[in-house]
């Protein structure tokens, strides 16, 4: 069991208070604060080891390389990828899925084909797959949820066709915490000869990830979701869908020869990470990576399970709150909920004036939101750091709140 | 927690949020007009009933966080007798207002002052600024380009 006090002595930032408040940070979904050890790590590469890599013949240039490749090393092991060549670092999981979505379907899909998604989709897995129908004339797909936030898996034998190209979905919902059966639908979906893209910027970070057992072709996810530096993502797909690619940007370190009207490309993974990589930031990435080991991520998911089990019996019992997504068995540390008659973003203000940070909005799902029928939801994301007692205090905070809005006032003339 | 929210969400505010006496819709309006916080997700619409160059009757639909609503209601009651002209000004001061500058005295903004509380919490301005821009709109549409290129 993880030990969030011993945990917290690791950053920095949760010793911070917010409107003399001590902040509780409850908006992990969005970006997790960082350790001491993923800081430090960024510090010493500026202060010890900077230089460009790949190219450079020098001594920190050699140290830089070793080091950045060295995380895509460990940033296979992490996935269970059977080698680190189906990694390409990114900028951010939505970079990785808009290489997908251009580099590879650009070249495989076809007017009058399909590619399937679902309504819980995040703006990032939905809008670069509208870009390729519109540029291919391609057809959108979508499986349904259930009133509860589940995908409607009974959907899935008139879904998935023989004209199915691609199947692109969300491992765990950054709204619902629901986590989907990818499993499952990987496998059906090869039945199809569709190719399988996961987003797992809300599952990797949070529970462990095997690439090989979850059986899809390509997985992408975010860095600064998982106590990394921002600017950093993770694409893996298997080798034989990267060597099927195109490049996605073209420049420096992804060329093998160059003459003027012609280049040849480098090999994967290189291929696909043209011009000088974020390299400080992979690097300090590689720290963010061997605490989550440390910890064990099924360490990580069972606290994750085991806040958000106690937030959802407790929001229960408060008057007026509406919860989104399942409310038993597995889950995310995901909890949306809205307060009756206030918009989140009220209750967003009034929770940060207690020094409690949540979300407040449509979390980029604009039609997950129509669907459950909502403008917006406010929304609690746990991580490692947070504890039972912050759960508490979110709750005392709401309260609060409901005081706070609910107390009698004057009538206007 | 009190004394901060009591700045942004006085009371005058949360009662027009409650007891708005201006929404609803006016089928004889000569400016419909809408708009939306994409972003948050407030939307309104704004009903002008004008008459002889003057605002004669608002009513507005909407739903959005408290901010947003409140000011809408307040800004529908204030401009009922207000000249276009008058309307434009009212809503220079307030975005002046929102930008932390002084306005010109004689702008009357009655109710509407409640709302500089706002500009301590940068992220809500917009929630505030939504109404005005959103008249202001209206009165572009109505009166034309060229009438509305003289305030740009």
């Amino acid at each position: 069991m993880l030990d969030p006090q011993r945990i917290r002595d690791d950053f920095p930032i949760l010793s911070r208070r917010v409107h003399g408040k001590p902040l509780v940070y409850l908006d992990n979904a969005a970006t997790t604060q960082k350790p001491r050890q993923v800081i430090d790590a960024l510090t010493r590469y500026y202060t010890t080891s900077n230089a460009n890599i790949h190219r450079g013949i020098h001594t920190l240039a050699e140290e830089a390389t070793a080091a950045y490749e060295a995380v895509r090393e460990q940033t296979a092991r992490f996935l269970h990828a059977p080698s680190a060549r189906g990694i390409v670092f990114t900028r951010n999981a939505t970079e990785a899925i808009n290489l997908l979505a251009h580099a590879w379907g650009r070249a495989h899909v076809r007017r009058g084909d399909q590619i399937l998604l679902s309504t819980m989709e995040h703006h990032s897995n939905l809008i670069p797959w509208q870009l390729l129908a519109k540029a291919t004339g391609a057809e959108l797909a979508f499986i349904d949820v259930t009133d509860e936030g589940r995908l409607r898996i009974d959907q899935l034998d008139r879904l998935l066709t023989p004209r199915t190209k691609v199947v692109a979905l969300a491992h765990v919902s950054n709204v619902l915490g629901t986590i989907n059966p990818v499993e499952e639908i990987a496998q059906r979906a090869h039945e199809r000869g569709a190719l399988v893209i996961i987003d797992a910027a809300q599952s990797a970070p949070h529970m462990p990830v095997d690439v090989q057992r979850l059986g899809c072709d390509a997985l992408v996810f975010s860095a600064h979701k998982m106590l990394g530096p921002t600017g950093v993502g993770v694409l893996w797909a298997r080798e034989v869908v990267l060597e099927s690619m195109e490049p996605f940007l073209g420049g420096g370190e992804m060329i093998s020869t160059v003459e003027l009207r012609s280049a040849t490309w480098n090999e994967i993974p290189w291929k696909f990470e043209a011009g000088t990589p974020n390299i400080a930031d992979v690097i300090a990435f590689g720290e963010a990576l061997a605490y989550l080991t440390r910890l064990g991520l099924d360490a990580v998911h069972a606290h994750e399970q085991r806040l958000s089990v106690y937030a959802i019996e407790r929001l229960r019992q408060l008057e007026g709150v509406t919860l989104y997504g399942p409310t038993t068995g597995p889950r995310g540390g995901v909890v949306s909920f809205n307060l009756q008659g206030l918009h989140p973003h009220d209750v967003g203000t009034a929770l940060d004036a207690e020094g409690v940070a949540i979300r407040a909005g449509h979390h980029c799902a604009k039609p997950l939101m129509r669907r459950l029928g909502v403008a917006a939801t406010a929304r609690a994301s746990f991580y490692i750091y947070n504890t039972l007692e912050e759960v508490d205090w979110l709750v005392e905070a709401l309260q609060a709140t409901q005081a706070f809005f609910n107390k009698p006032v004057r009538v206007h003339d | 927690m009190i004394e901060q929210l009591d700045e942004l969400y006085r009371e005058v505010i949360l009662d027009h949020f409650k007891h708005s006496t201006h929404s609803g819709e006016l089928p004889n309006a000569q400016i419909k007009v809408e708009g939306a916080n994409p972003l948050c997700g407030d939307e309104l619409t704004f009903f002008l009933r004008v008459d002889g160059g003057r605002i004669r009757q608002v009513r507005f639909l909407g739903k959005g966080c408290a901010i947003s609503q409140a000011a809408a209601s307040m800004l529908a009651g204030h401009l009922e007798g207000k000249t276009l002209e008058e309307t434009r000004r009212l809503a220079d001061a307030m975005k002046a207002l929102m930008r932390g500058e002084a306005i010109d005295d004689s702008v009357d903004l009655g109710d509407l002052e409640a709302l500089t509380g706002v500009r301590k919490f940068p992220v809500r301005v917009k929630c505030a600024a939504l109404s005005w821009n959103i008249v202001e709109q209206g009165l572009n549409d109505y009166e034309g380009p060229a009438r509305s290129s003289t305030h740009a």
